[in-house]
């Protein structure tokens, strides 16, 4: 009786983790041509806070996290278009978010104890409906990228060609910006808040040093976000460690092992 | 008629006033050469032409559905991107191999596509990125110092080039210069600038305008003289504080 049981919820987290990284890979990819690791922590910061307000409000967590992260993508891309000090903006923004999140879960105190799982994900607890949500969140984001994507690669490689060529890079900057705040939402359950910049930047990182176009460094990090995922829950079957942070030292082990072959 | 028409546009970056009451118009298959010293605001012109920085003033009308081929003085990729040149030249719309090959034989670069473009010299670069808008089958080529990074045969033949586009596209050239030799011999006409426009025509006419002759420093010397200019001219008879609103400099051999 045990064993179907425990492949279920395993085959589940799995999916999750694979759901996931369809959508981290190709998003990771431009947050690291973009430099926008920061701008991505940020967004996943203020999740927490989404999470409070939804559980104030009697929400759907989905859609508090979803709500809070696009007010904060938007805000901050805003923000950045009139030119503020960025890394000053998002320090502000993304601590004040996450901390005031902290803060106002704490009220709840069913959720009190079960804080580490919106910092730090909960993947081993996926049901049915999240990890349906999880695929739908990341097939969203992957159609979304893929739609634009010739458009966001040439705004990415300039803005100046792209505005040559009639495409407005205001625009390809919010598709990101709502991309993002649909990963993190979706991420939230699988790796936490804490580490949802890691797991779009990490991946895309590791494939750059094997990829000759853009497309092929969004595919693999996709792949590597994969082998990530499930050599992470595999840790953390195995000694027991928190499964969101295990896939993140799987990732860098892999990121590790990439630049070491890349100096050799 | 007219591809694109600039009607008194000025451009300010906060209190500065970088371009000021600029009219000017390109037609079908014309070669426009803008001339002035660094900080005179002609990139920051073709860059308003584009729509890419805003003008304050003024009104910009390009021919419904035109297709510009923009050439930037430089372009700088993220090293964490990885992209061939065959890779860049599909962007923002795919072009087929041989498409590709032809353009990039027509440049100079044949056979060069499976390059990453994070490796190219400034020579190589700047003809690929002449390649990309060729292929947009441009009927108007915006060129911002198009000639910066090559050698001096580089140079006569890129203009060779230029020249043998509008031949066979009847695309019209809009670029900016400051090899003013090459410009004379290239151009129908010719816009000095400085902030506003000091004189315009065609080479022959601007080539003996006082405007021209007080913003390059000539006195009654030969061509080499040209290349004597001093590069922080200010005007007497403007209130404008000109300013470096973009970051090139490029260093004539004050010989």
């Amino acid at each position: 009786m045990i064993i179907p049981m425990l492949d279920d919820f395993l085959v589940r987290a799995g999916l999750a983790a694979v759901g996931l990284s369809l959508a981290t890979g190709p998003l990771g990819s431009f947050v690291v041509w973009r430099r926008m690791a920061y701008f991505g922590d940020a967004t996943a910061h203020a999740a927490v806070l989404g999470v409070a307000l939804a559980l104030a409000t009697d929400l759907p967590i989905g859609l508090g996290t979803l709500t809070v992260a696009l007010a904060m993508a938007v805000t901050v891309a805003g923000l950045s278009a009139r030119g503020w000090a960025m890394d000053t903006t998002l320090g502000v923004l993304a601590h004040s978010a996450l901390a005031f999140g902290l803060v106002a879960v704490s009220f709840f105190p069913t959720v009190r104890t079960d804080l580490s799982a919106y910092l730090f994900g909960d993947i081993l607890a996926v049901s049915r409906g999240d990890l349906a949500l999880v695929w739908l969140g990341a097939l969203a984001v992957l159609a979304l990228l893929a739609w634009r994507w010739q458009a966001l690669l040439t705004a990415t490689v300039s803005e100046d060609l792209a505005h040559a060529a009639d495409i407005r890079p205001d625009r390809e900057r919010l598709v990101l910006v709502i991309a993002l705040a649909l990963v993190v939402a979706v991420a939230l359950k699988i790796v936490g808040a804490l580490l949802i910049a890691a797991m779009l930047i990490i991946p895309a990182a590791t494939a750059r040093s094997f990829a000759r176009t853009p497309e092929a460094m969004a595919a693999l990090a996709i792949a590597i976000g994969a082998a990530s995922g499930i050599g992470g829950l595999a840790l953390s079957l195995w000694q027991d460690t928190p499964t969101g942070p295990s896939i993140i030292v799987v990732a860098a082990g892999l990121f590790a092992l990439a630049s070491l072959r890349q100096q050799s | 008629m007219s591809l694109i028409t600039a009607d008194h546009i000025c451009v300010r970056f906060g209190a500065e006033e970088v371009l000021h009451d600029i009219s000017l118009t390109v037609r079908p298959g014309e070669i426009v050469t803008i001339l002035g010293p660094n900080g005179s605001g002609k990139s920051t012109l073709l860059r308003a032409l584009l729509g890419i920085v805003p003008a304050a003033e003024g009104r910009i009308t390009r021919q419904p559905g035109l297709r510009i081929g923009y050439v930037p003085q430089r372009l700088t990729i993220d090293r964490t991107m990885p992209i061939t040149v065959r890779r860049f030249l599909s962007l923002p719309s795919r072009v087929s191999d041989a498409q590709a090959g032809e353009a990039l034989a027509r440049v100079g670069m044949a056979g060069q596509g499976h390059e990453q473009m994070t490796t190219l010299s400034g020579g190589q670069l700047q003809r690929v990125l002449l390649a990309r808008a060729l292929l947009g089958r441009p009927q108007l080529l915006m060129l911002d110092e198009p000639t910066s990074g090559l050698d001096q045969p580089g140079e006569a033949a890129f203009y060779r080039l230029i020249e043998e586009v509008r031949a066979e596209t009847g695309a019209a050239v809009l670029m900016i210069s400051h090899d003013l030799h090459v410009v004379m011999a290239a151009s129908d006409r010719v816009i000095c600038l400085n902030g506003h426009i000091c004189c315009e025509g065609t080479p022959r006419v601007v080539s003996t305008a006082p405007e021209y002759r007080a913003l390059f420093g000539l006195g009654t010397q030969g061509a080499l003289a040209l290349y004597r200019h001093e590069h922080d001219h200010a005007h007497e008879d403007g209130p404008h504080h000109h300013h470096h609103g973009h970051d090139h400099s490029h260093d004539h051999p004050h010989a």
